[in-house]
């Protein structure tokens, strides 16, 4: 039997196991629960494409094809990394900073005792560890090696990914007492940050602020858009691991808290900028989203609309800082997912409403943000938590691109920078309209 | 024989189009084209950064034509193409020294 530490909120209608000084050991679902959860974990494999679409058409005509192959390796590579060696360190066992090899290669992972529970569950949280990634290659877009990148991902994962995931459900940031619903912390924060490391030792672009490098086919990034909203149900909702309640909360709250960001963020762009753009409506969309991810489980009411709204308005602003301070953040990975992230985390420390959701579904801690009665010991832990991860995945991501580009070199050359990625990368072009 | 070239507004081609056939002409070539002149650029936002887009879409038209149809075939692009605001574009004519009808081999007035 594996031990399964992805999220402390399970409902108690299946009856957990409480084993004493350690966390829940059964992965039992029912046929319902299954069923959502396969369905989510299919909603989730669809994001990345949503993103790779969403960066693509921000991305320049002549590297969208390289935009959308950095998105597409991170599900060729990630997914076999999860289930070798991935998923065991991620998960298994009690340490509080690493798991072990209990189910290197699947092993121990039956579908007999627990009607396939702990497979769908792998399953699931593949397609988490495979978009994180693939959310640091808009920040690194028109201007990276692709065999660098085709390294960074995996080594990524395996160093950066895969212990901060344990850290937040299952090890030293969980048994402090913070929370996570579906990833704030561990995908968001944790991939934003990376970003801004990996830039800072990939360096701007040619041109970059001075030259324009406006999206070249918002239908695209729209399009890319829609499709990361859909399969964000899937990301929240099916983080309950199961078809109830909370799920149900999680959904409405996916729904209303993209809604609120993008209004939020149109509304700044049209008293700031004089227009309601669509790269706007798409921007808040995903700020919304990435902010309600901690929180989904968490929080009711008006809470996701507070948080959505919050989060469009920050990251609306946030995206300004990159030119601010110099660092080539090409697609905005840091204003939109490191703020956003930060922003949904920090404010579960307001908005969570343990009673809702009725108290012995958030464990031994106490879960009520101080809006609800709590004290400032939740604010506090997530305040923690996130500076570890920052701390930590700001490090080990400089150490990963240094020694990429002592050994291999992560930038390419400026000729091709400037005839475009996608022919001297990857011998493809993605218009062959002469005119294009 | 000359050329008549004109760069226009794109969506005044099918005006420019239609007044070509009123005054005869029985043939044109059209190209997407950017470029810029007094106009300048214009600019777009995207995250509440000002771009300049310095090469404004233009549609450019070329029509061959006998010597005494040119001032007319030069009066029906600008009256059709005109919108009175700026970047409506231009319109010049060349001399054209040789022209050959690929299918037939009929040269000069009548390959026009």
């Amino acid at each position: 039997m594996i031990r399964k530490h992805f999220l402390r909120t399970l409902p108690s209608s299946h009856g957990p196991i409480r084993v004493p000084g350690k966390r829940r050991v059964t992965t039992h679902m029912e046929n319902g629960d299954l069923a959502w959860v396969l369905i989510s974990a299919a909603l989730v494999c669809f994001m990345t494409p949503g993103l790779a679409f969403f960066y693509g058409g921000l991305d320049r005509s002549r590297n969208v094809l390289n935009m959308l192959m950095m998105n597409f390796w991170c599900l060729l590579v990630v997914p076999v990394l999860w289930v070798v060696v991935g998923y065991s360190l991620a998960q298994s066992g009690d340490g509080a900073f690493i798991g072990n090899l209990d189910n290197l290669f699947l092993d121990g992972i039956g579908i007999m005792e627990d009607n396939g529970g702990a497979i769908a569950t792998v399953a699931f949280l593949g397609m988490f560890a495979a978009i994180t990634p693939a959310l640091i290659s808009g920040a690194v877009a028109d201007r990276m090696r692709f065999s660098a990148w085709a390294l960074f991902a995996p080594l990524w994962v395996l160093l950066v990914f895969v212990p901060v995931f344990k850290w937040v459900y299952g090890g030293w940031l969980f048994d402090r007492g913070s929370v996570d619903f579906a990833g704030g912390t561990a995908i968001h924060v944790n991939a934003g940050i990376a970003a801004l490391a990996a830039v800072s030792v990939l360096g701007k672009r040619k041109g970059w602020p001075g030259e324009g490098h406006p999206p070249h086919s918002m239908p695209l990034a729209m399009i890319g858009t829609g499709i990361l909203w859909f399969g964000w149900f899937g990301f929240n909702a099916g983080s309950a691991l199961a078809a109830n309640g909370q799920a149900a909360q999680a959904f409405m709250n996916t729904f209303l808290a993209a809604a609120a960001a993008g209004l939020a963020w149109c509304l700044v762009e049209r008293v700031r900028d004089g227009k309601f753009t669509n790269l706007g409506a798409a921007s808040g969309i995903v700020a919304g989203l990435v902010a309600i991810t901690p929180a989904a489980g968490f929080v009711s009411g008006m809470g996701p609309l507070a948080i959505g709204a919050a989060a469009g308005v920050a990251c609306s602003f946030a995206v300004g800082l990159k030119t601010r301070f110099g660092y080539d953040d090409a697609l905005d990975v840091v204003g939109v997912h490191f703020v956003g992230g930060l922003v949904g985390s920090v404010l579960i420390g307001f908005f969570a409403n343990a009673a809702f959701f009725g108290e012995e579904g958030f464990g031994e801690k106490s879960l009520d943000g101080l809006l609800y009665g709590g004290s400032a010991e939740l604010l506090l832990e997530q305040v923690v938590a996130n500076l570890a991860t920052i701390v930590y995945s700001g490090l080990v991501t400089l150490v990963i691109m240094v020694v990429l580009k002592a050994v291999m070199g992560v930038r390419v050359s400026e000729e091709i920078e400037s005839t475009g990625l996608d022919l001297a990368e990857h011998a493809e072009t993605a218009y062959h309209d002469t005119n294009a | 024989m000359k050329m008549v070239t004109a760069i226009i507004k794109p969506f005044k081609l099918d005006d420019v189009k239609e007044a070509l056939k009123g005054v005869g002409v029985v043939g044109i070539t059209v190209t997407e084209a950017k470029g810029f002149g007094r106009q300048g650029g214009h600019t777009e936002t995207y995250r509440g950064t000002e771009y300049q887009i310095e090469f404004v879409p233009k549609v450019k038209l070329e029509v061959v034509v006998d010597e005494p149809d040119v001032d007319r075939v030069v009066d029906a692009v600008v009256a059709s193409a005109a919108t009175g605001k700026i970047g409506d574009g231009k319109v010049w004519v060349t001399s054209v020294e040789a022209i050959v009808r690929i299918r037939t081999g009929e040269q000069g007035p009548d390959a026009v």
